[in-house]
């Protein structure tokens, strides 16, 4: 079991045909993910990875039944890609491009929210189903099949996080890098809620940072939905305030947002916290007793 | 992006949201003639320069005669204004902004932010305006109404007509505020901006709503389609070494420390500079160099980190995902050898194509030390920033 896509997920990817889109897409097929086509405005009919273009999302999923498509486009077209992919059937979209204009990504929530669209993203590493799956850009053979879910708002720091579990040998069941991003199409708690429903799942590790107040959302979804143990680490406790012209986006949190915070909102739900990166997989087995 | 406030205010002049007759100077003589053009006998005069806290630094003044505001010119303009929100050398003056006097019966806030948590634009108001607001939001958050943009609807005017109530306004200080939500709303999203705050929209003797001051952000991501918003950048309230790393696509912050950080990942920097405080050392900096660093960048990081006398030990920690290993490890290579870098370098690679990295930095004759992990690397840094390795 895992979560969002296993093996015989139908992908397909937007942007395909460019450098870094090309690059990824060889290393998720190798990785067995289902990469069934792609779309290029302009290149439709065109074979790339031995994969058939298409010149819009509507004609890959009539043609190819994908049901996911993974967004390698610059980010001023992202706004237009993202509604097109959730406007001709695409039930899971994972957008990799960072860069986003806060006010295209206000719109593009609302609209996915309505369509019942699951947006990963924008600026983000995917998802990834150990030993079925991936689509993003994270290296796969850090990755082990096992017992740990992995949520993380940073990329680098999510591979931190699984590099710890597998070297200890517990695996991941899946792992989502929901991005950094004001406005992320997924939150912590819609993956909290996955993996507290998902069979294999035996532990959850969450990776915060600093801003905003989604940890804190999340310690009181934890506290009273997941019964799983949950493991945390927060960063930037040694992050200088950050200079800021205003007040309004400290008046908007109320004062919350900063690490400590964080941790205290954590520890209050019962969550085992760890404060430095190294510490993760340690505080895995320590929770776990594994 | 932060925008000066004769810059904001001339945005709010174009969306037809009130703000006092003025215009900016950058000499003293310029000064004369905008104060003389007025046709008053009283100005406000203002330092114009990214940060908050300037009227209690001194960088805010009421004048009376036009001798009054050429000494204030003379005064700043080429100086540095030091507040609570500058560094201790503080953000250089490089305009004033001279404008009429507005008499003060009420002092009300006024702000837009996009809110992370209702995933909105949010518009925000109190009649607790004036410096104190943040302590206001702290302490008695119910004193700070909100309203929340539809990202598909737009603004409607019973959100704005419930803000004015909430403020106490009456019919024609209303209409007023309304007009100015609507521009603000507009202004907000035709601009790409992420903040705009009005502390103090003032209330004036004879009953008129009007914008005092003027704080804008811009989205940075946006720029590519804000030309005329692009230009109004000034680089001269910019950290030089954080301005030249943007030009790079790096993102850095300079911290006080001796350990010089270059990591890829804005949250795995941050974890880098936690695990690097909790082993007992300092961080000098914090620098992301982005998901798409190459040898180039690796180079121009190298220089901004080193160009920080305080930095006796580079810490390379890169895992890459886009990023790929051997290009970072040709990038230091590159640099280390251009630059002749005395410091020690700890270097740990993993992900992708971490192997070949390793063997290029192991192949070189270069003063680099290899960790083969998080722990290790921050153990190496700090004990090399310490003098016990070398």
């Amino acid at each position: 079991m895992s979560i969002l896509i296993d093996k015989s997920t139908k992908v397909i990817c937007q942007g395909f045909t460019g450098g870094q889109a090309t690059q990824h897409c060889i290393q998720c097929i190798d990785y067995g993910t289902q990469l069934v086509g792609g779309v290029t405005p302009g290149k439709g009919g065109q074979i790339h990875l031995d994969l058939p273009v298409f010149n819009t999302v509507k004609e890959a999923v009539d043609s190819t039944s994908a049901s996911a498509s993974i967004i390698f486009v610059p980010a001023k077209f992202c706004k237009s890609s993202i509604l097109e992919a959730a406007e001709s059937g695409i039930s899971l979209i994972v957008c990799i491009t960072e860069g986003i204009p806060t006010i295209d990504m206000l719109e593009v929530k609302v609209r996915c929210d309505e369509l019942g669209v699951r947006l990963i993203g924008p600026n983000c590493p995917g998802i990834i189903t150990p030993g079925e799956a991936k689509m993003g850009i994270m290296p796969g053979d850090i990755h082990l099949p096992g017992k740990v879910g992995i949520i993380s708002r940073s990329g680098t720091l999510t591979y931190e996080a699984v590099k710890q579990t597998t070297d200890l040998g517990f695996g991941q069941t899946s792992c989502v890098g929901i991005g950094g991003d004001p406005i992320p199409g997924t939150s912590f708690i819609d993956v909290l809620d996955l993996f507290e429903k998902d069979n294999s799942t035996e532990a959850i590790v969450m990776v915060g940072e600093i801003g905003g107040t989604a940890e804190e959302a999340a310690a009181e979804f934890i506290q009273s939905n997941v019964t799983k143990p949950v493991v945390s680490y927060i960063a930037g406790v040694t992050a200088p305030p950050g200079k800021r012209m205003g007040h309004a986006g400290a008046i908007i949190a109320g004062g919350k947002g900063t690490a400590e915070d964080k941790f205290k909102a954590l520890e209050s739900a019962d969550v085992y916290t760890v404060k430095s990166p190294a510490e993760i997989g340690k505080g895995v087995a320590e929770v776990t007793g594994w | 992006m932060n925008l000066h406030e004769y810059q904001a205010k001339q945005l709010f002049r174009e969306y037809d949201i009130s703000v006092s007759e003025g215009l900016s100077a950058s000499s003293s003589l310029e000064a004369e003639k905008i104060a003389l053009s007025l046709n008053v006998d009283k100005w406000v005069v203002k330092a114009q320069v990214h940060a908050g806290g300037r009227g209690k630094s001194g960088g805010v003044e009421l004048v009376n005669s036009i001798e009054k505001v050429k000494a204030f010119a003379d005064k700043w303009l080429g100086k540095n204004l030091v507040t609570f929100q500058t560094d201790e050398k503080g953000q250089p003056v490089n305009q004033i902004l001279i404008e009429t006097v507005t008499d003060i019966d009420k002092e009300l806030y006024l702000g837009a932010v996009i809110d992370r948590a209702s995933q909105r634009l949010v518009v925000m108001a109190s009649t607790e305006g004036g410096v104190n607001i943040e302590e206001v939001a702290e302490e008695t958050p119910e004193k700070i109404y909100k309203a929340e943009i539809d990202p598909i609807q737009g603004p409607n005017q019973l959100q704005a007509e419930k803000l004015a109530s909430s403020l106490n306004l009456n019919e024609a200080q209303t209409f007023q505020f309304i007009e100015i939500f609507n521009g603000l709303v507009k202004l907000f999203i035709d601009k790409d901006l992420s903040l705009v705050e009005v502390n103090p929209l003032v209330i004036t003797s004879s009953g008129d709503l009007i914008c005092l001051d003027a704080k804008i952000n811009v989205d940075s991501n946006a720029l590519y389609r804000q030309e005329k918003i692009s230009k109004l950048r000034d680089p001269s309230q910019e950290d030089p070494r954080e301005a030249s790393a943007a030009e790079w696509d790096l993102s850095y912050v300079a911290l006080d420390g001796s350990i010089g950080c270059m990591v890829n990942g804005a949250g795995l920097a941050m974890g880098t500079m936690d695990i690097i405080k909790l082993h007992g050392g300092e961080p000098a900096n914090f620098l992301d160099v982005g998901g798409t660093a190459d040898s180039k960048r690796v180079a121009e990081a190298f220089k901004i980190i080193l160009s920080d006398e305080n930095v006796n030990t580079v810490l390379i920690n890169i895992f890459g995902g886009i990023v790929r290993c051997d290009v970072i490890a040709d990038g230091i290579v590159e640099a280390l050898t251009g630059m002749g870098v005395s410091v020690p370098v700890i270097v740990r690679l993993e992900g992708n194509s971490a192997q070949k990295g390793l063997k290029i930095l192991d192949e070189c004759d270069l003063n680099i030390i290899p960790a083969s992990n998080l722990e290790e690397a921050a153990s190496l840094a700090v004990k090399a920033s310490k003098g016990d390795i070398t």
